[in-house]
């Protein structure tokens, strides 16, 4: 058994800006468990740029942004393990984890960090009619088999859903030779950012088709087409609006989950909204000295405040590894009318410092407010130009707000048209 | 004559209206920052993009290593940059930051690694 302050699970942005901050608040014996060649996670394959403005004040694509984490990693003692696939946390947090020079090997940690990001939904998670193709796969996946191994999957393509990885891919396709005949999204709005429509479809002259799906597969060694269909208002397709699409190849981009195989062993309760653990302030589950940060507690969009979120998470293990994390009074936040969930759940009504509650919006919003309420006060209202479900948004909640409030209040953030 | 726009300078993408009048641009609004203005005037005169791509690499862990424009490159160029630099092939090991193609069509921008590749 080897024993450490703090074992991070996982090694990609989340990963090491929380064992970095960890590292920077004092800790001493920090491991990072990766189950990849290198540090870097998902970064790796995202050679595009757009990465780090918010926090370097540049702009970087993945493998940059993850390369300055990575140097700051290995100037320090902190112990990288890569690899190595943790296959269990216990309750008295040991964590076992295999590798392929060392086998199996077991950690005893003071405080543990998930870290393990998240994994897009597959195939199966659809109902499209029809055999099993080859030519078929996620987006991410193409992503890998174009940026790092080099080559292209097919040469024309169909996109089905509209998430910022589907979109990238239909622009990094494109500039690869493919010819990218249409993205549809089932529903009537685009779940990534609009610079990506704008700079990876409208620039190349993509049609991007809201409301409209999948309903069939063709073909059958490899994929020769696929039939797309309008949906109505409950997301059916409608009948006699059925097209054919000449394809080989088709990318799916319908939505990252979440990866708590691990964290649902241990018993951390999880959001039903975000699929991702419920955390307090410090990012720590309801286990106490379980810590949970990036994709893995919420899906991101902007690696930027996946680092933000980690550092709170390093933070709050190296105060619960001193014996600095205070109790507290926890009251929970809620997001009604409109907003899907908020990350924090918990609060501490004792906390000093501020705090941002993050959140998303569940439809498309114009020139709607954005109403923080606690106990029938409203404690903030400020109105916003557009509000997306793609885009992660935040309010502020000050210590002045927090001091007015007892263990029975409830924090709730709405968006008032 | 307005013209709305979308900022693709940073992830926020934040909507822009462009005044123009005789060709020429006369007022930018809705911008939260300076790089939204230049963005907007480019967008009307001569858009560019940064480009990112991959170039393959001879003796790397990697099959590939990707590499992205040091600057912006007119957005009619791009797929001329593309050609050129799926020609070339480089030797591992590649550092970050390492030029691939120097001045790439003469339009004053270098194509450089954005990862490494120690080889095998
Ligand atoms: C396919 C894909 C493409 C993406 N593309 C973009 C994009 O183009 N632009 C963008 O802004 N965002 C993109 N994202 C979102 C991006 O993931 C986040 O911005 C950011 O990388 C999340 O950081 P993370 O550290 O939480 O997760 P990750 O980067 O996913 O890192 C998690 C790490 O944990 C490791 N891990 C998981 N389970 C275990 C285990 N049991 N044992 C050991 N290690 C484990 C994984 O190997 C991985 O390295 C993409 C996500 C996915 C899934
Ligand atoms: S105007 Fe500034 S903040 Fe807005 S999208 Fe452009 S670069 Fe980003």
């Amino acid at each position: 058994m080897l024993n450490y302050d703090l074992v991070v699970v996982g090694g990609g942005p989340a990963g090491m800006a929380a064992a970095l901050k960890a590292k920077e608040e004092g800790v001493e014996k920090i491991v990072i468990l990766e189950r990849a060649q290198t540090l870097g996670g998902i970064l790796e394959q995202c050679i595009h740029t757009g990465f780090g403005l918010h926090y370097f004040g540049e702009e970087l694509s993945g493998p940059e942004y993850a390369g300055r984490f990575i140097e700051l990693v290995e100037k320090t003692d902190i112990d990288v393990f890569t690899d190595t696939m943790v296959l269990n946390i216990s309750d008295s947090k040991v964590v076992t984890a295999v590798n392929n020079n060392e086998g199996l090997m077991q950690f005893q940690a003071i405080a543990v960090v998930l870290a393990m990001g998240c994994r897009e939904r597959p195939r199966g998670a659809l109902s499209i009619a029809g055999s099993r193709p080859s030519g078929i796969m996620t987006a991410g996946t193409a992503q890998k088999y174009v940026n790092i191994d080099g080559y292209m999957p097919g040469k024309k393509v169909v996109i089905l859903g509209s998430g910022d990885i589907g979109l990238i891919m239909a622009r990094r396709m494109t500039l690869e030779g493919a010819e990218v005949k249409v993205v549809c999204e089932l529903m009537p709005y685009s779940g990534g950012l609009t610079r990506n429509i704008v700079q990876c479809l409208d620039d190349f002259g993509i049609p991007l088709r809201l409301s409209c799906t999948v309903i069939k597969t063709h073909g059958k060694e490899r994929l020769e087409g696929v039939t797309i269909a309008k949906v109505d208002e409950r997301l059916q397709p409608i009948p006699g609006t059925e097209e054919y699409i000449e394809c080989d190849t088709l990318l799916l981009s319908v939505g990252l989950i979440p990866e708590n195989e691990l964290s649902k062993d241990v018993g951390v309760e999880l959001d039903r909204v975000t699929s991702g653990p419920v955390v307090d302030e410090y990012r720590e589950t309801l286990k106490p000295g379980i810590f949970a940060c990036g994709n893995v507690l919420q899906v991101h969009d902007l690696v930027d405040y996946v680092t933000e979120e980690s550092q709170i998470a390093g933070k709050g293990a190296a105060d619960y590894i001193f014996g600095k994390k205070k109790g507290g009074t926890f009251i929970n936040t809620k997001g009604i009318d409109g907003v899907r969930y908020i990350v924090p759940q918990r609060v501490n009504i004792e906390g000093t410092e501020k705090l941002k509650l993050y959140f998303r919006v569940g439809q498309v919003y114009t020139g709607a407010k954005v109403v923080v309420e606690c106990d029938g006060e409203i404690l903030s209202s400020r109105k916003k130009v557009k509000l997306a479900p793609g885009e992660m948004e935040n309010v502020v909640i000050t210590p002045e707000m927090l001091a007015k409030m007892n263990e029975n209040s409830e924090i709730t953030v709405r968006i008032e048209q | 004559m307005k013209k709305s726009l979308i900022c693709v300078s940073c992830p926020l993408g934040c909507p822009i209206e462009v005044e123009i009048e005789n060709g020429e641009v006369v007022a930018v609004t809705g911008n939260t920052c300076k790089r939204g203005d230049a963005y907007a005037r480019a967008e009307i005169t001569n858009p560019v993009r940064s480009l990112t791509t991959s170039v393959k690499v001879e003796n790397g862990m990697y099959a590939v290593v990707p590499v992205k424009s040091s600057g912006p490159v007119p957005k009619d160029k791009m797929f001329d940059c593309m050609k050129k630099i799926n020609a070339v092939t480089v030797k591992a090991p590649v550092k970050i930051g390492d030029v691939v193609i120097e001045n790439i069509l003469d339009l004053g921008v270098d194509i450089i690694a954005t990862n490494c590749d120690p080889g095998i």
